[in-house]
């Protein structure tokens, strides 16, 4: 198992390298540079500015320059945010995202499951059609939709919960964008796991076990759960990167000073240096995250291993 | 001949499919037809009723947006934009998709791993900022936005290919083809391809729902088609703006969508059964 | 066995949400016997360094923590600030400034005119690299500086003694004052900047001269101020604290503004606005702002180089009362000339059709078409670019029909992002009209006609006119202000028969302010200090 892990997180050095040199590439062949404005600057002002920031080097030179700090952990500085350095940024950032995007992957599985489950013992009764339902409408409605539409009913019209991020402390500010964040992941799961939970409880061992005169409370916790969890756990890889998508609008919708945010802000600011960091960070993020997904699914099926 | 005919007794069987085929069709024909009809175009602006509620008055039977432009036209664009966007986007996917995974899956072997494991590596990438940045950098065009979707959904479908396919390539009929010296070409072509249809139909059917919610989501960014022209995303995240003092301009919109989504959600869904009930017997 | 440890995952996960949940809770803090204030601000100001700044939020935050020789009153007017007093010598040359006695750091040292004098030579010091170097390059050595020939030393600014600072000039230039009023023109404490050299900023070293301290700094969400005690006119501010929630959609800051957790918000947005104002009659504030909202001309390349009539036709197709009433909506001027009403000692020239209905125009306009070449059997065709933006957006595709409409003439519309546009703009390659604005830096009309002096950096039509340019410089260099005023408005009137611009509206400044703050002004340079303010005393903090 370990020399496994060793192994494809050595395979995941060339991915990284593709990466940074992709980003590297495209935010540079971006037109505009990160200083330009409507005002624009004098001729001597700009060459003292892009002096300032290596920016008059030849691309190649300023990529070693870039591959070099990187290679001693230095992300470098922030365009933008001049500052703040962009470890900084994602340092203050990071935790946000990651604990947005936990809470919802947690509420995303915990009642997803439970509502698939739930469905799937009432196969085609009421209830199941209902819950389904749901679940189809809330793959069917972006997240751009439902988080206004939340904010203005829950915080605006009914003032339940806040509104914004900064300035309001505790729980409270989570649970909207969190809410927002999971919903669509909600009604996923909850179809992923209706449906292979049917096929479980239509298999040979779940039939024999009911013939052993067992209640369906205990099939499903002791035989049935498990094996229906599979396609949900390898689901979670697509789930981790929706929740990163929807976490840019989540973010840009409820003002969270998360990576998302700061993404597209420094896309479109042409924060070099910001881009770059932030995608190296995710790429790494995203790999390691796919290889605990593929050791836990081993734990769970040793075919896998096997193989 | 037999199979398409079987296909389509099953698909009729199917009340799930024929309800939700039925209402995309329908719902397609009136965005074709609705436009020719309607006395309005989709770019005329009237700077004298602006935000007109829906109703008869005016022949503005989803109201007017925030330009005066007649809503039921502009979504009726939109559907059309959304739908051609999606199928094409999918269907690029689909071609790249198939040829990878039906290459990897039926030549194995080395060629197969290597195949794979840029698979793998192409995972990692974090996608949506690759296409922010497509988006940022470049003109915005139809193209890209295509090629943007494309990219994020053609690894789902060579991996669920390249599976078939290597079950495939162990049935009587290929290997009867290949002691008959067919080529590798010919053979994936004529014997594999056609018989990855139902997998791919069903895979379709469901990468398109996908498609529709990464060019809104696009579209909410400010990064999807350009006006005058419009998409249901692009109508969408206008609407959300006129939320509270012109509703319809999000409800039509977002129902539209909605119910877009929804109907190809299930259609793919039972599409799955019609299949699945065929590879049973 | 296993069985097992999947149901007590799920236990366990759900008992981590809660613990999540309650881990996150801060405990709340104490604000109850402080007053503070909660502004909205519409993106992080890029630096708290004044010499490294450049947008109006930036501007706006360190004028709560900093202050220039001069400053505002809270309705607009130039006060005193760090100096008390100055003289101005005859030929307008030579300004000689008094500093205050109690002039103060956050760290109780005094301010004294060696660090103006160390502050105004780093500013031009192409080592900074400062975007705004340029504001003081009418001070003797100036442009020599930047440019990297002279050492800073040689700026002409001298610290006479500790309190009295004079700086020199090559040219009268009457907005110095204002122009002092300005962040990048104040002080930073050489003892800071040489201690903790690029952290000097960060909140715990900046240190300020201003009634306000940086307390805290959360990039993207909020940036939190404290009453600088050492203030010399401590006692005369009001609020506690302040907190700039960064909040980049104007839809949130409403969304908070309305569930009472902002006082101030930056902006408001332009959807509904209608309904904005039904709902908050008393607490919504529009007043004009120094700024112009145009369409320009790429006048470097066909169909619109040396085709003036062609440029003046598609100027007076454009319903202007239809944009601001119906689209922009939010009490805007319409443009019918390049500067704006209410600047200082200036009244703006205005087109000759401005009097004129919009029916006339209409017939003049296809009239000077039909003169230009072009009819129904030869359609003009044209492309229009603009960022990125819902109100860019809406306000394109309103006078892209209008043109159809008016002209027959057929507008392409493309959107592309701000720096790709402002790249666009400036190679005038694939440009044809495209969309921009100016917003004044300082209260006079020099800082909008300046930008349309061939070859300014600025002058993003590529505009280029002897007798413009040669008006421009004699203004330059009058010492008396009424001859220097004719000069600018003589040049004014040329470069409007020439129509390299659409102005299209003037802005307005929009904010939303709570009935509890008192001392709230509107000001025609949007500049509202936090020390002006105070807070109701029955006010609650929301």
């Amino acid at each position: 198992m370990l020399k496994y892990a060793l192994l494809r997180l050595l395979g995941a050095i060339p991915t990284l390298l593709l990466v940074i040199v992709l980003a590297f590439l495209m935010v540079h062949a971006a037109p505009g540079g990160p200083f330009d404005d409507e005002r624009v600057l004098s001729a001597e002002i700009e060459a003292n500015i892009a002096a300032a920031y290596h920016l008059d080097e030849p691309l190649h030179r300023q990529f070693y320059r870039y591959f070099a700090g990187l290679l001693q952990g230095d992300l470098g500085p922030s365009y933008r945010y001049r500052d703040h350095t962009v470890s900084e940024l994602i340092g203050t950032a990071f935790p946000i995202s990651l604990k947005l995007g936990t809470m919802a992957m947690l509420l995303a599985v915990v009642f997803g499951v439970a509502a698939g489950s739930f469905a799937a013992l009432r196969r085609n009764t009421l209830p199941d059609r209902s819950v389904m339902a749901f679940a189809m409408t809330g793959i069917s409605i972006p997240v751009f939709v439902i988080a206004p539409v939340l904010v203005l009913l829950l915080a605006v019209k009914l003032q339940w919960l806040p509104a914004g991020w900064s300035g309001n402390e505790g729980a409270a500010r989570f649970l909207l964008p969190v809410i927002a964040l999971a919903l669509p992941q909600v009604a996923y799961i909850a179809r992923l796991t209706r449906a292979s939970m049917i096929d479980v409880l239509a298999s040979d061992f779940v039939r024999t076990a009911r013939a052993q005169g067992l209640g369906t409370t205990a099939i499903v916790r002791y035989h049935a759960l498990k094996p229906a969890m599979l396609p949900v756990l390898s689901y979670m890889g697509p789930a981790i990167a929706a929740i990163l998508t929807g976490s840019v609008v989540v973010e840009e919708i409820f003002g969270i000073p998360g990576l998302g945010q700061f993404f597209v802000r420094a896309a479109l600011n042409r924060d070099y240096t910001l881009v770059l960091g932030i995608v190296i960070f995710y790429a790494t993020l995203v790999i390691l995250l796919n290889l605990v997904v593929d050791i836990l699914y081993g734990a769970i099926d040793p075919r896998i291993r096997q193989r | 001949m037999t199979t398409l005919f079987n296909i389509w007794r099953r698909m009729r069987e199917n009340r799930a499919v024929m309800v939700s085929g039925g209402i995309l069709i329908g719902i397609v024909i009136v965005a074709i037809v609705g436009p020719l009809i309607s006395p309005h175009d989709y770019l005329q602006t009237n700077f004298d009723n602006l935000l007109q509620r829906p109703g008869t008055a005016g022949f503005h039977l989803f109201g007017t947006d925030d330009l005066g432009r007649d809503l039921f036209v502009r979504s009726m664009l939109g559907v059309q934009i959304t739908i051609v966007v999606a199928v094409v986007a999918s269907v690029v996917s689909l071609v790249i998709g198939v040829m990878y995974g039906a290459v990897a899956g039926y030549v194995g072997g080395r060629v197969d791993a290597i195949m794979m494991r840029f698979v793998d590596t192409l995972y990692a990438l974090p996608f949506i900022f690759f296409v922010i940045l497509l988006m940022v950098a470049f003109e915005r065009n139809f193209l890209l936005i295509f090629v943007a979707i494309g990219a994020i959904n053609w690894l789902d479908m060579a991996r669920i290919v390249r599976g078939q396919t290597l079950s495939l390539r162990e049935r009587e009929f290929v290997d009867a083809a290949r002691l008959t010296g067919v080529s590798t070409a010919a053979i994936i072509m004529r014997h594999i391809a056609p018989n990855l249809l139902g997998v791919v139909i069903v895979y379709v059917t469901l990468t398109i729902p996908q498609a529709i919610l990464v060019e809104s989501f696009l579209s909410f960014l400010g990064l999807g088609i350009q006006e005058p022209q419009t998409s249901l995303g692009a109508l969408v995240d206008a609407g959300v703006n006129q939320m509270e003092g012109a509703s319809w301009m999000l409800l039509i919109p977002a129902g539209l969508l909605a119910t877009i989504l929804l109907c190809f959600n299930f259609f793919g869904d039972a599409m799955r059964d019609v299949f699945d009930s065929r590879s049973e017997r | 066995m296993k069985t097992f440890r999947l149901a007590g995952a799920l236990a366990a996960s759900i008992v981590l949400l809660g613990a999540l949940l309650f881990a996150c809770s801060d405990p709340a803090r104490d604000e109850a016997v402080e007053s503070v204030l909660q502004r909205g601000l519409t993106s992080d100001p890029e630096s708290l360094d004044p010499h490294e700044m450049r947008s109006v939020q930036a501007a706006n935050l360190l004028r709560d923590i900093g202050e220039g020789l001069l400053s505002y009153s809270a309705t607009g007017e130039l006060v005193a600030g760090a100096a008390a007093e100055w003289t101005i010598s005859e030929d307008g040359l030579t300004y000689t400034f008094h500093l205050r006695e109690d002039a103060r750091w956050s760290n109780g040292q005094p301010v004294t005119a060696g660090h103006f004098a160390f502050s105004l030579r780093r500013l031009v010091d192409p080592a900074t690299a400062a975007f705004y170097a340029q504001m003081l390059g009418d001070i003797v050595n100036a442009q020599d500086i930047i440019a990297g020939d002279s050492p800073p030393a040689d700026l002409g600014v001298e610290a006479v003694d500790d309190r009295t600072l004079v700086i020199t000039l090559v040219r009268p230039t009457p907005y110095l004052l204002s122009l002092l009023t300005y962040p990048s023109t104040f002080p930073v404490h050489p003892d800071a900047v040489a201690e903790h050299g690029d952290a000097f900023t960060r909140a715990g070293n900046l240190l300020s001269n201003g009634a306000y301290k940086l307390d805290a700094w959360e990039p993207g969400s909020v940036l939190e101020l404290s009453r600088n005690e050492h203030y010399w006119n401590n006692a005369a501010t009001a609020i506690d604290e302040v907190r700039y929630h960064v909040l980049t959609q104007e839809m949130t800051q409403l969304n908070r503004f309305r569930a009472g957790e902002l006082h101030i918000t930056g902006s408001v947005p332009p959807d509904n606005f209608a309904q904005i104002r039904e709902e908050h009659p008393e607490e919504l504030h529009i007043a004009p702002y120094l700024g112009v909202y145009y369409y320009g001309f790429n006048l470097t390349k066909p169909p619109f180089k040396g085709n003036p009539e062609l440029r003046e036709a598609l100027s007076m197709a454009v319903d202007r009362d239809v944009l601001v009433n119906r689209i922009t909506g939010r009490g805007e001027e319409p443009a019918y000339s390049w500067v704006p009403p209410g600047v200082d000692n200036y009244e703006p020239r205005r087109f000759i059709y401005a009097e004129q209905s919009q029916d006339e125009r209409n017939a003049h306009a296809r009239l000077l078409l039909r003169e230009a070449g072009y009819g129904p059997e030869k359609p003009l065709q044209i492309e229009l670019r603009y960022n990125t933006s819902d109100t860019e957006k809406k306000i394109a595709l309103a006078v892209q029909s209008m043109w159809r409409d008016v002209l027959g003439v057929e507008t392409t519309l493309v959107n592309e992002e701000f720096q790709v546009l402002l790249a666009n703009m400036r190679d005038r390659e694939v440009t044809q009209v495209f969309r921009s604005s100016w917003i004044g830096d300082y209260n006079d009309a020099h800082t909008f006609l300046s930008i349309m002096e061939g070859g300014n950096p600025s002058n993003m039509p590529g505009y280029k006119n002897d007798q413009y340019d040669a008006l421009m410089q004699q203004a330059a260099e009058q010492v008396d202000p009424k001859s220097r005023r004719y000069h600018l408005e003589e040049a004014e009137r040329v470069l409007l028969a020439d129509h390299p611009v659409i102005p299209l509206y003037f802005y307005v400044s929009k904010h939303l302010v709570s009935p509890d703050i008192i001392g709230w002004g509107d000001n025609v340079l949007d500049y509202h200090y936090s020390q002006h303010l105070s807070l109701a005393p029955t006010a609650a903090t929301p």
